[in-house]
């Protein structure tokens, strides 16, 4: 029987396999930042270890910073130890850091791909469930939490029982204005947010093999809102054309070698997953989240369901304690919601597509009276390729607020949030009670309903206006 | 980590399914850079409800949670399960978990003990028909003791097995440091690597 991908990478991750006992895999690329390190790095000066492979590791500042005056001192005491801490680490055990203000800093999850070091075949993990992002490149790339982050310091590896296979086929042309956040907003809402759990998930099919990077990397982000371990796309000519030339790929006959490498990254056609799902993209909306979490989800033209709709008992309490959280009623019109911020950034969409895709959009158009719009660009190169293109006056020029690279308002840990009832349509990954700041309310879009729900001031898709 | 064997505590019900883990603590409170002192941020946004279970008499010295499902979903901070402990919890039950949050609850020395959702049902009646009923969780025979019944529970007998022995992971995998090092000369030269660092013109 032939091999899935994530067999293929696992397989050659292994550096010890008993009886009884996870594997132990070997871990290609850490990836850190200032949230879910520090006291891993307690850990190790407290027994006497060093960072075992600096250079496999890379740190970054994201979660934690401002978006506003970075090279001033961090007004909030408590964030500014924690990203100094992160600085003080780093200079200790001798790791790599991109500070605020440094060309390539950014969310940890655009500035790998974007250095070229999110590559087909690798291991890669961060404290960061987001981390699934990576495997758009045909890496096997997960979150895990701070005890594991001091384990891969370490030792460069980890303990991990092998998870089961799910194929996701997704075939089809998408209709226009259909984005990837669309397909993998719609996946959620059909197998729910426990539905890949103990899964590694592999996209697969036409409708992936025709988008590029940029939205391979949505899908594969949006991996842990449906409780995948991880997820993977076989890489192609659109992965090669991507890394080719970037800072970190590989060169001249190094080059050669690893895309003969990458070429044999795919299922073999008589693999077996564990599980499939098959999703139509031609039948694909643009799509919206109603609820308190990402499988909460209609098609943009629909409306609030009632509790009454779902018939698992769980599911139908869910449903209620949403609508209450976001104080809708069952039957509204999506499209009548209105919001008061939108939010346009992430590692999910902050990228320099992402950014395209909206100013196209706004251009020419307003912000709506009483609507704020952040943009939050994912990294600071984006931020500059952005600003090269104009799209930084695009935004502007339509009442937006540009912003310097970082996690911002999907997480809601530094001062961008949302006061308690406010709403937003946010081009992030989770809508979680609380979330974008304590009592806000969240709705999921893509980049083009965002720009479109700002021009309106309720959630609406470019075909609205 | 310390041992874990068996432990008796009060139970605390939680009826809610989907609890994330910016629900059992808010990024906000994620800023301290050590691993105590995050029981104040545990379920923040519910603890200003006087109807929140953990305000009800008799569960607030909770020590055994019994979730809904798909507990722990969501983000990977470690902050989570530390919360859980710093407040009190030694074990949560449940019957579908964050794999994630399981996995850091195992390295913290969390005890994630899953049950399907009708013994959850039962726990939960249980729990609340006497405010303040202590259940025990016993490792060992992967049980749990409440009001006269005995439910078994599942863990992964590999995390069970470190549980109960209180071992550093970090220094077990070190016993195979030689693997490691044998591994390493195997990959390939045109990995990537961080150092030298490069960049963008």
């Amino acid at each position: 029987m032939g091999k899935t991908l994530s067999d293929k990478v696992w397989d050659n991750h292994v550096v010890r396999t008993a009886a009884g006992e996870p594997d132990l895999l070997y871990i290609d690329l850490h990836l850190v930042h200032e949230v879910t390190s520090p006291q891993a790095f307690d850990g190790l000066r407290l027994a006497g270890r060093p960072v075992r492979r600096t250079d496999l590791t890379l740190a970054t500042e994201d979660h934690n910073t401002p978006t506003i005056n970075i090279l001033a001192p961090i007004a909030d005491p408590v964030s500014r130890v924690q990203v100094d801490t992160l600085r003080g680490n780093a200079a200790e055990f001798g790791v790599r850091i991109h500070s605020l203000g440094d060309v390539d800093q950014g969310v940890v999850h655009i500035i790998g791909p974007q250095l070229g070091l999110s590559q087909p075949g690798l291991t890669v993990v961060c404290g960061d469930s987001h981390t699934s992002t990576h495997g758009a490149f045909g890496a096997l790339a997960f979150g895990i939490g701070t005890s594991e982050v001091e384990h891969v310091l370490a030792t460069q590896t980890l303990t991990q029982a092998r998870p089961k296979t799910m194929a996701v086929n997704v075939n089809g042309d998408l209709p226009h204005g259909v984005t990837a956040k669309d397909i993998v907003l719609t996946l959620i809402a059909e197998v729910g947010t426990g539905g890949g759990q103990g899964y590694i998930v592999e996209y697969r099919g036409s409708t992936i093999e025709n988008l590029s990077m940029e939205g391979r990397m949505t899908i594969c982000n949006m991996s842990i809102e449906w409780g995948a371990k991880a997820g993977m796309m076989a890489p192609d000519e659109t992965t090669f054309a991507y890394l080719k030339g970037r800072p970190h790929a590989p060169d001249g006959a190094g080059w050669d070698e690893a895309v003969a490498y990458w070429k044999t990254l795919y299922s073999d056609p008589d693999a077996v997953f564990d599980a499939e799902v098959d999703i139509d993209a031609t039948e694909l909306a643009p799509f919206v989240t109603w609820g308190t979490n990402p499988g909460q989800g209609v098609p943009l033209s629909a409306t609030v369901p009632a509790p009454e709709d779902f018939t698992d008992p769980v599911d139908r309490s869910a449903a209620e304690r949403a609508l209450t959280y976001m104080d809708l009623s069952a039957g509204t019109p999506m499209r009548e919601i209105k919001v008061d911020t939108i939010f346009l950034g992430s590692c999910t969409n902050g990228r320099i597509e992402d950014l395209r895709l909206a100013a196209s959009v706004i251009a020419g158009h307003k912000v709506a009276d009483g609507v704020r719009m952040l943009v939050v660009p994912g990294s600071a190169r984006v931020r500059l390729q952005a600003m090269a293109e104009g799209l930084d006056k695009v935004f502007t020029e339509a009442g937006a607020e540009w912003r310097e690279a970082g996690c911002s308002m999907c997480l809601g840990m530094n001062p961008d949030q949302l006061a308690p009832g406010e709403r937003s349509a946010s081009t992030s990954n989770r809508n979680f009670e609380g979330r974008q700041g304590k009592g806000g309310r969240t709705h999921l879009v893509s980049p083009p309903v965002a720009a479109a729900t700002a021009i309106r001031g309720t959630l609406s898709s470019p075909a609205d206006l | 980590m310390d041992k874990f064997s068996t432990h008796t505590g009060v139970a605390v019900p939680l009826r809610r399914s989907n609890v994330d883990t910016d629900q059992i603590i808010p990024a906000v409170y994620l800023k301290r850079v050590t691993r105590t002192g995050f029981e104040d941020g545990l379920f923040a946004a519910w603890r200003n409800d006087e109807n929140f279970v953990l305000n009800q008499p008799g569960y607030t010295s909770g020590s055994i949670l019994v979730a809904g499902p798909d507990f722990g979903t969501g983000s990977s901070r470690e902050h989570a399960v530390w919360a859980l402990q710093n407040y009190g919890f030694k074990v949560v039950i449940g019957s579908r978990f964050g794999d994630i949050f399981r996995g850091n609850s195992g390295k913290a020395g969390l005890v994630v003990a899953s049950v399907p959702q009708e013994v959850v049902e039962k726990l939960w009646e249980i729990a609340e028909s006497e405010p303040g009923i202590e259940f025990t969780v016993d490792l060992h025979h992967c049980t749990v003791e409440a009001a006269d019944n005995v439910f078994e529970f599942t863990i992964d007998d590999y995390t069970r097995q470190r549980l109960l022995e209180g071992l550093d992971d970090i220094a077990v995998t070190l016993q195979h440091a030689d693997a490691i090092t044998a591994f390493e000369v195997t990959r390939p030269s045109f990995l990537p690597r961080t150092l030298p660092a490069r960049t963008a013109g």
